[in-house]
């Protein structure tokens, strides 16, 4: 199933964008807690630019994406477009993004990207990404958790191609209107 | 601003807004959801309004980022507002646990915020229980004294209703808006229902189905509770920006920590305090307790003085006393079909033909047919440690064939379930937090299974499996909290009078479902509106008296 400009936006509806650079600041202060340190950061990886986070979250939605969903790049690109404003959450994706790829090069000796997909889903596990919680300010596993795995959910099954594949084609979340819930099943 | 955690910390920051009193102000409202909002909307125009909220004003513009806080597991139901922390802290005590603060929103707004915004008149019997049913409190007033604040309280929330309901009770005029049409899943209960002989009609929603008052028509975002960033669903920010707008003045995060009288029982000054630290005195003419109905017997109890030493408005000692909520009852399963739920957030169908069959022995209860039974694709999708095909798979098996019925039950005023002052724990500006004693009788209990075998009948007709039943046992509160100051003509028996004007004070009158003396089986907020619009109306008369 194809992904569509359209579910990028859609997403990006649900999840609210508005390029807020300006209130960044604002935000600064309410990520004060910083991550219990778990031995797997060095401590040096810089946040991720935007090129980065876009190659390696296309990278990851290979993996939690289900196989027929086409189009992932764009949608990724389109999504993200408004999701990387100045926002304290666009600072997490940005370091943990950073700190996903520090793992990635320690462990398999090459960047999210450059893994073949069953390293990419290795790698992820080996984080603890599939049995964490997610959690803004957690572990590194609950934060890739929240930040990459559940970042990329989120947007695909709010979005009306995420919410179809799964027998919802205005999921929560997606202001789709007031008549599909009259409708019967097509 | 995109992100969960990027909602803006309006509890805490600094913002250097002027939180000093209003000199000459007529009235003082107390506490900003839609009580309060409509009370000083009404008499901001003539009357120079200061409302003041214990909570934050709230950024318009979070409204997505908290949708996605509804969403995301890692945020809890208070969370999306930020309910918590010492400010709301609580005790319970008594049979039953109360969860306050997922049954409450404290700000500019109000509990509206987080409220499903189903709205209904209650029945003229729930006026009468007492005399009609042979248990409960009769109320002072009747549904004919409240019919037309009915009628301008639904235009006032933006009511989307049709009257093709033959229990519920008279009405001169339709609904502002026209109701939303049902369901597909209220079609197939429909047939199952129509072969038991149970009626389904519609139900009044403080929703747009249309345009109206500048709003927006519902787009089905579907999270409406805890939050509908489209402002389709009434919430009282809509009164309180009138009120604003027409002179009045709103200060937030100022919580009331004490009511002062002077000697000739009138309430002299709410004194609140501000985010710097500092307490100021707000001095008016009038006062209305607006503060929803934990808070507001707990105001009354803190303002304790030489005086009026078991708390303020509290001769009769009934504040706090007769603590009611309405309680939940559900059925659900699955079909061998699909079923079309969780497009919206709200329900279309519902069926109040057993509401008045209420007597001594049951209480009058309603029912209702949802349109989100069952998992939620995007929530489910966030919870598990599957992705990929694996996750598709699983979300396809979990979503598509569920069906559910809520119902809400009565209970019955009882003066041992009440909101008292905790012994030794304090809020975070030291004050003593509430205690929640919370009781439920045998009458509801009991109720609560009979509509649990209406439930279950109408699924198993529908060829449901009856995978869950919410019986006495597993009952909960609808989060509308009711009784704690109740309105009688007799100051022995009662806080307020029939007027909403407490027996004791001459000048302070209490907006909210603290007053309602039996509580009915329906959703609070309408007749909370229509009696603040009356206490709205009273206020005005008695300033115009004063001057
Ligand atoms: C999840 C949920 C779903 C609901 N669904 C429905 C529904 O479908 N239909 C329905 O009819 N009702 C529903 N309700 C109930 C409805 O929200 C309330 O009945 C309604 O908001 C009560 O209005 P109020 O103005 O009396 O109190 P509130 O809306 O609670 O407002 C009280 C205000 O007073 C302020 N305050 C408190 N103490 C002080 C103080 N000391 N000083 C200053 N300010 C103070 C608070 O900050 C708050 O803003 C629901 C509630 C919840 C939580
Ligand atoms: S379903 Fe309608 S009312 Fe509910 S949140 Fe969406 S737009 Fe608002």
């Amino acid at each position: 199933m194809e992904l569509t400009r359209r579910d990028a936006a859609a997403a990006l509806a649900a999840l609210g964008a508005s390029g807020g650079v300006a209130l960044g600041a604002r935000f600064a202060a309410d990520r004060g807690e910083r991550p219990e340190e778990d031995g797997s950061r060095d401590g040096d990886d810089v946040p991720a630019d935007d090129e980065a986070v876009r190659e390696t979250l296309t990278a990851v939605a290979s993996v939690v994406y289900p196989s027929e969903v086409a189009g992932v790049s764009e949608f990724v690109e389109g999504f993200l477009a408004g999701r990387l404003d100045g926002s304290a959450h666009a600072t997490g994706v940005r370091e943990t993004v950073a700190e996903l790829n520090h793992l990635a090069n320690t462990w398999h000796g090459a960047p999210v990207a450059d893994l073949d997909s069953a390293d990419r889903d290795r790698l992820l596990r080996e984080v603890g990404a599939d049995t964490a919680e997610e959690d803004p300010g957690g572990t590194t596993a609950e934060r890739v958790r929240y930040y990459v795995v559940n970042e990329l959910l989120l947007a695909l099954y709010a979005s009306p191609t995420g919410g179809e594949l799964v027998g919802i084609e205005n999921p929560q979340g997606h202001p789709g209107g007031a008549e599909s819930y009259q409708r019967g099943p097509q | 601003m995109s992100g969960a955690e990027s909602v803006g910390d309006e509890r805490s920051a600094p913002d250097g807004v002027d939180r000093t009193p209003v000199t000459d102000a007529d009235v003082c409202v107390v506490g900003a959801g839609p009580a309060g909002a409509l009370v000083a909307d009404r008499l901001a125009g003539e009357r120079e309004v200061v409302v003041l909220d214990a909570g934050p004003r709230f950024d318009p513009e979070d409204r997505l980022a908290r949708q996605e806080r509804a969403i995301r597991p890692f945020y809890d139901r208070p969370d999306v507002w930020g309910v918590g922390g010492e400010r709301d802290a609580h005790e319970n005590a008594g049979d039953r646990s109360y969860p306050l603060n997922h049954a409450r929103v404290k700000g500019v707004g109000g509990s509206t915020l987080h409220w499903q915004g189903m709205v209904m008149r209650l029945h003229e019997d729930d006026f009468d229980s007492a005399s009609e049913r042979g248990v409960g409190a009769d109320w002072p007033v009747d549904y004919a004294d409240l019919r037309p604040y009915y009628a301008e309280a639904e235009r006032e929330l933006g009511v989307a209703g049709a009257s093709d309901n033959p229990y519920a009770p008279p009405r001169e005029e339709p609904h502002p808006m026209p109701a939303f049409q049902p369901s597909y899943s209220d079609s197939l209960f429909a047939e199952a229902c129509e072969s038991l002989g149970i009626d389904m009609h519609s139900v009044p929603n403080a929703r747009n189905s249309e345009p109206y008052d500048d709003r927006s028509p519902c787009v089905g975002y579907g999270t409406c509770q805890p939050v509908c960033p489209s402002g389709a669903k009434y919430d009282a920010t809509v009164h309180v920006e009138r009120a604003e707008a027409a002179g009045a003045t709103v200060i937030d995060r100022a919580p009331v920590e004490r009511l002062e009288h002077d000697g000739d029982d009138r309430v002299a000054a709410a004194v609140y305090a501000t985010p710097d630290g500092e307490r100021h005195r707000q001095e008016a003419d009038a006062f209305v307790v607006a503060a929803g109905g934990v808070e507001t017997p707990r105001l009354l109890l803190l303002s304790a003085s030489d005086r009026y030493p078991d708390g303020l408005a509290n001769g009769s000692g009934h504040v706090g006393e007769f603590f009611m909520d309405h309680l939940f009852a559900g059925a659900g399963g699955t079909l061998d079909e699909e079923t079309r739920q969780n497009h919206v957030g709200f329900y279309t169908s519902a069926c109040d033909q057993f509401y008045d069959e209420a007597d001594e022995s049951q209480a009058p209860f309603k029912l209702e047919f949802f349109n989100y039974a069952g998992p939620s694709p995007v929530e489910s999708a966030l919870t598990g440690d599957d992705w990929g095909d694996a996750l598709r798979d699983r979300l396809r098996d979990e979503y598509g064939n569920h069906v559910a019925m809520g119902a809400l039950v009565e209970q019955l005023p009882d003066a041992d379930s009440r909101v008292t002052l905790a012994d030794d724990r304090t809020d975070d500006r030291g004050n003593p937090v509430p205690r929640i004693e919370w009781t439920v009788g045998d009458r509801a209990l009991d109720t609560i299974e009979r509509a649990n075998a209406i439930q279950v009948e109408v699924l198993e007709e529908l060829g449901a499996d009856v995978e869950w039943v919410a019986g006495p046992d597993a009952t909960g509160p609808a989060y509308h909290h009711m009784g704690t100051t109740r309105m009688s003509d007799d100051p022995d028996r009662g806080v307020v009078d029939a007027d909403c004007r407490t027996h004791d004070l001459e000048n302070c009158w209490i907006a909210s479902s603290s007053v309602f003396p039996t509580s009915g089986a329906m959703n609070p907020t309408l007749t909370i509106a229509a009696l603040a619009l009356r206490v709205g109306d009273d206020v005005a008369g008695w300033l115009a008296d004063e001057s």
